[in-house]
This record gives structure tokens, sequence and C-alpha cells, in this order.
């Protein structure tokens, strides 16, 4: 039995992983054209404002891989031969497979907009992105920062960590508008204020000019100019299809696959941000950009590619970030609409964040610490939670167990109700109650 | 206050010095190394939630380097259940 994994990220290690916990013997094969193999690409953030050295985002040691038994081939699956069963490595060599996973990830969408391709304009995917960037924060002193979402502010922050002066363009009038309310986007935003940046609200990018192939300033739609050596953009992300042009696999907006995370050949799987996921729940295919699913969903992926039958379900969509150095949750479903800054989900993103709220919002805090509950009829659907985290993994139990909170919703809809309290009374009982 | 009382369990960081280790919410956690990083006597602390263990190794000091600087909220302490207080 051989196994191709095409992808170095977190689906593709854990799929590694988890046939290995099924079949001690096949044949496992790894194939990335990311020089560095499998890394924390979350952890990127924190190589750029300087809290971690690149060494340190590395987890594994080769004793782990030694004792996971597989092979990792440096190279690039430029097709995918479904009537031979194989995959073509580099355009040259036929490298066959009995399944196949595809886990190669989603990319930064591009900036749309003259300039664009000038040496100084960057993105965050890649350890050599952020390597990237650095060198060249070393020698600039301005960057501006387009784009919205997870990425744009830790763009923001490291660059600003690397001692650049940073403004930051937001379309619309306020940060991640569909995700945040009024409030905690402006608490995002006083904080990017008061460490240094500076926020241009309805400002829109028309163009960006060089001197010798360099960024020099960007032009804004108002007719304004900016001054700076650094273009940094994150305006959403998308899957990446060109493997599966030729192969008829079944597509949306990503790699449709079914619970078992297999795609409509029967001996491919797809997981990860690649992977267009069937909910059986909804029974919508949803797309995330979240770490945790995809690990999720690698390791669901690699024990039904290796005959052990098992089910991905998705559960209530979380995150935890830093916003402006504010840790924050986001669970379930929060906002609704469209965010003027992105043209696609971003990383750290998901779909159902801003799905159907008939909700109504109940919040308490209006400081730092900040907690944002949306509380359908029977249960909450969603919660944001800025600052103190201690009831942040409570509300994620009680949003995925879909908690009856009838016995306390005419409470918590009161103006000025006590909400952390309520919610953690509530959550002493329903622990117990269902053996958490 | 229900909040105060709920997560007492959740020790101060002195109690935890004699009596408990770091615990994780493995599922807020994106392996960045942050923790194992920061950890003064070297132990890979984002080994152990991976594996989604507590990190109850014999060399750790419980100095809580780790759990406070976990960007993501991930580690806390809890007290070690052997001879853990009655119930509040």
């Amino acid at each position: 039995m051989r196994y191709v994994i095409i992808g170095a990220g977190v689906a593709g290690l854990s799929a590694v992983e988890a046939i290995r916990s099924v079949d001690t013997v096949g044949e496992i094969i790894m194939i990335s054209d990311d020089p560095f193999g499998y890394y924390s690409r979350p952890g990127l953030a924190y190589y750029l404002t300087g809290e971690l050295p690149d060494k340190a985002l590395f987890p594994r040691t080769r004793e782990h891989y030694q004792k996971l038994n597989f092979n990792f081939l440096k190279a690039r699956v430029t097709r995918i031969l479904r009537s031979d069963h194989a995959v073509l490595v580099d355009g040259r060599s036929k490298l066959s497979y009995d399944k196949l996973l595809i886990a190669v990830g989603a990319r930064a969408m591009p900036l749309e907009v003259s300039g664009a391709n000038l040496d100084g304009v960057v993105k965050l995917d890649h350890l050599a992105d952020a390597r990237h960037i650095m060198n060249l924060a070393r020698r600039g002193k301005t960057a501006v920062v387009v784009g919205g979402g997870i990425t744009a502010l830790e763009l923001t922050e490291g660059l600003l960590a690397r001692g650049m002066k940073v403004h930051y363009l937001l379309r619309g009038d306020r940060y991640w508008s569909n995700v945040l309310d009024k409030h905690e986007s402006h608490v995002v935003e006083d904080r990017l204020t008061e460490e240094g940046v500076i926020l241009h609200h309805k400002a829109e990018l028309k163009e960006i000019t060089g001197k010798r192939g360099r960024v020099s300033q960007v032009t804004l739609q108002d007719g304004s100019i900016i001054k700076c050596d650094m273009v940094a953009y994150a305006v959403g992300i998308s899957p990446c299809l060109e493997l599966i042009q030729e192969t008829h696999l079944a597509k949306d907006r990503g790699i449709l696959v079914n619970e078992q995370l297999q795609t409509t050949d029967p001996d491919i799987y797809a997981a990860g941000d690649v992977a267009q996921v069937y909910d059986p729940l909804s029974g919508k295919s949803v797309l995330d950009s979240l770490w945790n699913p995809a690990r999720e969903q690698g390791r669901v992926a690699g024990w039904n590619m290796a005959g052990r039958r098992a089910a991905y379900l998705k559960s209530a969509p979380f995150n935890v970030t830093r916003l402006a150095g504010l840790t924050t949750t986001i669970i379930g479903v929060v906002g609704r609409g469209k965010d003027d800054d992105m043209i696609g989900i971003a990383r750290g993103d998901s779909e159902t964040w801003r799905e159907l709220p008939e909700a109504i919002i109940a919040q308490s805090g209006f400081d730092v610490n900040h907690m944002r509950l949306m509380v359908g009829e029977k249960t909450l659907v969603g919660a944001i939670v800025m600052g103190d985290q201690t009831l942040s993994w409570p509300l994620q139990k009680m949003i995925a167990g879909r908690a009856d909170i009838s016995s306390i919703r005419e409470l918590i809809m009161q103006p000025d109700a006590p909400l952390a309290d309520l919610i953690a009374q509530f959550w002493m009982t329903w622990r117990t109650e269902v053996a958490l | 206050m229900a909040l105060l009382n709920i997560f007492k369990r959740d020790s101060s960081k002195h109690t935890v010095l004699a009596t408990g280790h770091v615990i994780s919410e493995s599922s807020r956690c994106v392996q960045c190394g942050v923790c194992s990083y920061n950890c003064p006597i070297g132990i890979d602390v984002r080994a152990h939630v991976w594996r989604d263990e507590a990190v109850k190794h014999s060399e750790c000091l419980t100095c809580g380097e780790c759990v406070a600087r976990c960007p993501r909220g991930v580690l806390r302490f809890a007290q070690t259940d052997l001879f853990a207080r009655s119930k509040e």
C-alpha cells in the first residue's frame, strides 16, 4: 500500500500520523515544494514580531519523523493522473499511489492594483515570505498595509515591531466589520493607534508606483499620496486548485469532499484549506481556513485512507487570535455581510462566522475585557470574548454542544445583565449534566 | 460572585508551585512554539499540547513562563488531582 500526501501543512502531517496509527507497514510519501517542510504557519506572526526565532517554528525533530517512518520529497506535483493512479512530479517522473491526499492549502489572493508586481509588495503565506519581509524591513522605513482580517493585523504589528512606520488602509469605516461589532472594532483600532499605527479609514488604494522597480509610494483614490518602501497585503486567500484542473474532481470554491474527506474519486482525499467540506448538520459545503479543523480533517482523511472509517463532523468554528495585543476568541456565528477590505475569506477565518444570525445580541464589559453573546431561540449561537479568556472555553463547549439556555435567556437579555456571572453559573450546572 | 468561585480550582501560581501542573486546551493551539521557546529548562511544552497531555514533567518548575506567554491562552494551571483539596 502506498499513500501519497501532497502538502506539508498541518493537515498533511496529521494525516501521516493517522495513517501510521492504523497501518504500520504501508509506504507513506509526503511531497511539498515548500523547502521548509512542516512548520507552524500561524507562528509566522510571532516570528515577525520577534517573539520567536525561525527555528522555533519547527515543532518536530528528525527523530519524530523517523518514528513515523515516512519519506519527504521536496518536489512539486504538477499533475494528478487519475487513470494511472499516479502523480506527476516536477513535470517528469510518475509516482504511483493507492490512496492520495491533496492538502496543498490556500494562498493569498493577488492585489489587483497597478504596481502590484513591484519589489516591496509583500504577502504572508510562507516562511520564505516572512523572511523576505524581515529583510525588506531592515532597509525600509515606512510600510502601507492593505486588507483585513487577522493576517493584515499580523503584518501591521510585525512591521511595527521591526521598527517601521505603518499606515493601515481600511476601505470602510472600521476594522473587520463583518465579524466584529462597532465597539470591538474600535477597541482594536484604538490600541493600534496607541501603538503608533496610522489608520486611514475609507481609504482605497489606487496605484503603487516605484523607482527602479522598487516601491516608492502609493496613491489613494482620493488622490493623496503616501511615500513608502513596502506594501503588505492580505485581501483574502483562495484554495490552491491548479492541481485538480484537469482531473474532473468536483469542486466549488474548494475541492468538494464528503464527511470522510473523500473527493468524487474514492481513492483521492482532500483536507485543510483546500477542501470544501460537507457539513451534514447544515447540508452545505463550507470553506474554513482554520488550523485546528485542518488538523482534524487531516486525521479523519488519514484514518479513512488507511481503512478505518471515520466521519469529520464540523463543530462550531472557533479561533483564538491576538488582535492588537488583545487575546480574542471568536466562536460560532457572530456577524454578517461583507467586509470591504476582503475579497475572499481570510486566513484564520470561517464562513460560518457570518451566517444567518437571527439572534439577539447581549454584551457586557465595555472596556478591554469584553464579551458579546449571540443569543438564539434556545441556544447561544456565537460569542466573542476579548481580553480575559476565563469564559471562552465554557462558551465554546456550550455553543458546540448546543446547550439549552432557556433557563437564563431572559436574564441574559436584561440590559446591564451580569453576563459573566450568568454564564459561569449556568456552565457549572450544565457541565455536570453533560459530564464534561 | 459566581465567577470568582467557579474557577477557583484553576489555582493561583503559589498553590500550583507546590501541588499543580500546567494543563492545556489543545484545540486552541497552533503549535507556534512560544511556550517551548520560553521554557527556562527546555521542556517541549508544545509537544505535550499536541498530544493533549498535561505538562507532567518531572523537571517542570511551574514557573508560569509558558502560561503567561502563550499568545492564544492555551495553557493554564491546574491542581494535581492526587492531593486535591475537597471540592468547593
